[in-house]
């Protein structure tokens, strides 16, 4: 399969440059990461490295040759037997390499080369059972309880109402009122005492009816929770999960409906945990409960009732800061998280149709962060979407798109969309909520128009 | 109907007149009625999200707006549509607002949680649990910075009641003689959490005390009784004493939204409450009783309120989506 590999933009205001030399020549074979050529732009000398493996099958533009506009096409690599002339199934942009970019350059501007995790979450082979995302968050619950007699549940109607949203279903009647403790609704008190209680030797999971009255108690939540063990010199660590259905509910209004992923991920201290899948949230969430700081673990009632296959494992749980690769794909790539991922999944089935091959990462957990996988997948498709529920100004995705800006610029053949809800607080009105939230048409739109379609 | 625990005698005792006690007849049924039909377009799925109705507590907004003048102010939770019935909003707005249509209060895009009314000086319509509370005493603030002698009815639950916030508000709005009328309708509940699951200190005006706040318990199910604590009360902030709190005993029939296991309490319980404690059957009991009203004229009124209603549920039905074009307005002034 022949690819041409275009002039790349080496600097934000480049347009054109010199092909100084080539280290190849026609008929070589390169590897992938061999350096190929020198290109010299307004600011600095660039050595430039293949991305893929292949025969130089012509060199389109000589060596010397000024004024060599971006995105033109400057080399064709092909595979053993294929006719040079053959018009290209795919264009590739060359990676610039690190080291002598322009001296202003901050050093995270660094691209470096990185390799995605595919180890899988559990064995080969392992037996599966269907469960809805709500059973898999009980089960973790009551796994760790079994398993720790310092993990204990505490909030609003967790105990004899069975929880608001019936996560904490039956926890009242195996562990009893000492470890299923209902709270009056007083959020920043009852929070208080869970730090409190971290540091007395407890494990408190707490729940919060929705995240939107986290808000009363997210001095807690920062100042105390998350920033302590900092403060102390690593002596009061804070083992709590803080968890219940964040993001958009339906048809609930402005005031309790509402994302708060970015803020909490923006928190040195904190961990974050926005599941998918009922086999996430049960594999995190388990993993949260065992994590010595405080993890603020946000799940979305639209999710609690959905279905997915959950290894059969007695004690499987996933590691924080590990993303996971739904689907792979060639052409751009969609990262999201949480109910996000609902809009990435069904939007790449709609481009699949139209033959754009998108491969979907689901972050998982926002703190740790895994960069290694989304930056590896970008060197792979050089373009990007970001989706995800939350407001636009600050997202996740303004993130995401800066760090992909910053650490693989010169991969990018396109600049990064981010598909978020929108900058309005959630109307009531059922046609405008649906215009408020992030919607899988604005993702297919968003991709298609990365990869110029 | 059983026999109620107040005897017709009262009416006549109380020597409240024919009209007032008609007028609290229709208040009262217009909230009953209204919030019926907000059940029954929420079934039919013209109502979406949350709908917290308030059948059962309708003599503590009546009685307490019996006592109100021009520029009083009120602010309440999300249980908000018998105050905003009782404080003289349209019932079709408010209807229209529970569908989520233009011709809504707040043009569809609050839903039944947050209303407002500048003109009726209502507030809203809260979604957080307690943060009304401090909100009505910066009203009441800002009325003793104007110097007039308006107050404000700040009301929220018993569950409400636990929140740090609520405290933190008694001390201020008493250190600066603020006028504001603290409502607790304790209705028993807190969604499925009852006070007694909740507190010890289960007498929720009493908490007042500490902050040297007055305040008494008072039967708010008889909208009498609420509109005599309501004129103490009043006289109280309207003299520039401060701060008072009226603890309303008072009763939700439904479930705390529309979805709710019920399992908190019995059956039995709230049968017997519906028996004996009834607001409008105890009013008309008085009317009926005293030989103020006949069987006919009480009738008529059921019919007019019914009209109202049905019209307001028409009016919902009827009333356009908001234009998309509403989505980026009114997020700045
Ligand atoms: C800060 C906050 N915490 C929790 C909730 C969820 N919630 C909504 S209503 C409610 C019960 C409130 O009970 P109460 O104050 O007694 O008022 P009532 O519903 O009985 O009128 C709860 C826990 C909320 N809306 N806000
Ligand atoms: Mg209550």
């Amino acid at each position: 399969m022949a690819i041409d590999v275009l002039m790349p933009a080496l600097s934000p205001t480049m347009e054109e440059g010199t092909l100084a030399k080539w280290l190849v020549a026609e008929g070589d074979s390169v590897k992938s990461g061999q350096i190929i050529a020198e290109i010299e732009t307004d600011k600095a000398t660039m050595e430039f490295e293949a991305v893929d493996e292949g025969i130089v099958g012509k060199i389109l533009v000589a060596a010397g040759t000024s004024g060599v506009k971006v995105n033109d096409p400057i080399m064709r690599l092909i595979e053993a037997g294929e006719d040079a002339n053959a018009a290209p199934a795919l264009i590739m942009a060359a990676r610039p390499v690190a080291a002598p970019v322009s001296a202003a350059a901050a050093p995270t501007a660094a691209a470096v080369a990185v390799v995605a995790k595919a180890s899988p979450d559990w064995p080969a082979g392992t037996p599966m059972k269907t469960m809805t995302v709500r059973e898999a968050l009980r089960e973790a619950i009551a796994e760790e309880m079994r398993a720790d007699p310092n993990v204990m549940l505490m909030g609003e109607e967790v105990g004899e109402y069975q929880g608001a949203y019936k996560i904490s279903q039956g926890l009242l009647d195996e562990f009893g009122p000492k470890r299923v403790v209902d709270t009056p609704i007083t959020e920043m008190g009852f929070t208080g005492i869970a730090v409190g209680a971290a540091w007395g030797g407890l494990r408190p999971i707490l729940e919060f009816m929705t995240f939107n009255f986290s808000l009363q108690a997210i001095d807690h939540i920062l100042n105390s929770a998350a920033k302590t063990n900092y403060m102390s010199g690593g002596q009061l660590g804070c083992p709590i999960v803080f968890r219940g259905p964040n993001g958009a509910a339906a048809r609930v209004g402005a005031q309790h409906s509402q994302d708060f992923s970015a803020w909490y991920a923006a928190i040195p201290g904190l961990k974050v945990v926005t599941p998918y899948s009922a086999s996430d949230a049960k594999g995190l969430l388990k993993s949260a409960i065992r994590d010595p700081n405080p993890v603020v673990f946000l799940e979305n009632e639209i999710m609690y009732g959905q279905t997915f296959e959950v290894p059969d494992l007695h004690d499987f749980t996933i590691p924080f800061g590990k993303a996971r690769i739904w689907r792979e794909g060639t052409d751009a790539t969609i990262v999201s998280f949480g109910i996000g991922m609902r809009y990435a999944l069904e939007a790449a089935d709609l481009l699949a149709k139209d033959g754009i091959s998108v491969e979907v990462i689901d972050l998982r957990t926002l703190r740790p962060l895994d960069y290694d996988t989304v930056l590896a997948s970008i060197q792979k498709t050089n373009r990007c979407v970001c989706v995800e529920e939350g407001f636009p100004v600050a997202s996740m995705s303004d993130h995401l798109a800066s760090t992909i800006m910053q650490r693989a610029f010169d991969y990018l053949d396109a600049p990064v969309i981010t598909c978020t809800g929108k900058d309005v607080p959630m109307p009531y009105a059922a046609n405008l909520e649906k215009l408020a939230l992030v919607t899988t048409a604005e993702v297919v739109a968003a991709v298609k128009s990365v990869c110029y379609r | 109907m059983a026999a109620k625990s107040t005897t017709p005698e009262t009416g006549k005792k109380s020597n409240v007149s024919k009209d007032e006690l008609l007028k609290y007849y229709r208040e009262m049924l217009l909230i009953r009625r209204f919030e019926e039909k907000a059940g029954q377009l929420y079934g039919m799925g013209l109502i979406g999200g949350f709908c917290h109705l308030y059948i059962g507590q309708e003599a503590v907004v009546v009685g307490l707006e019996a006592c109100t003048k021009e520029g009083d102010k009120r602010v309440t939770s999300y249980r908000d549509h018998g105050h905003m019935l009782a404080c003289g909003m349209e019932a079709n707005g408010v209807m229209a607002e529970l569908t989520g249509r233009e011709g809504g209060y707040s043009r569809g895009k609050g839903g039944s949680m947050h209303m407002f009314s500048r003109e009726k000086h209502f507030y809203g319509g809260h979604g957080i649990v307690g943060a009304q509370v401090p909100i009505g005493a910066g009203l009441a603030f800002a009325d003793k910075y104007k110097g007039n002698d308006n107050v404000t009815f700040t009301y929220f639950g018993d569950g409400a009641a636990n929140q740090g916030q609520v405290y933190e508000t008694y001390n201020m709005a008493e250190l600066w003689d603020l006028p504001v009328i603290f409502v607790i309708e304790n209705n028993g509940y807190a969604m499925g959490t009852s006070v007694k699951r909740s507190t010890k200190s289960t007498s929720l005006y009493g908490r007042g005390l500490a902050y040297g706040i007055p305040g008494e318990q008072v039967d708010g199910m008889d909208v009498l009784a609420v509109k005599a604590a309501g004129e103490k009360a009043v006289a109280h902030c309207r003299a520039g004493k401060g701060p008072y709190i009226l603890e309303m005993m008072t009763y939700r029939y439904r479930g705390h939204s529309m979805s709710d296991p019920a399992k908190y309490r019995t059956r039995e319980e709230v049968e017997k409450m519906k028996a004996e404690k009834d607001a409008i059957e105890h009013v008309r009991d008085l009317l009926l009783g005293a030989g103020l009203a006949n069987e006919d004229e009480l009738k008529a009124i059921d019919k007019q309120i019914k009209d109202v209603v049905n019209a307001s549920a028409e009016f919902a039905k009827e009333s356009p989506e908001p234009s998309v074009s509403e989505l980026y307005t009114d997020i700045y002034a």
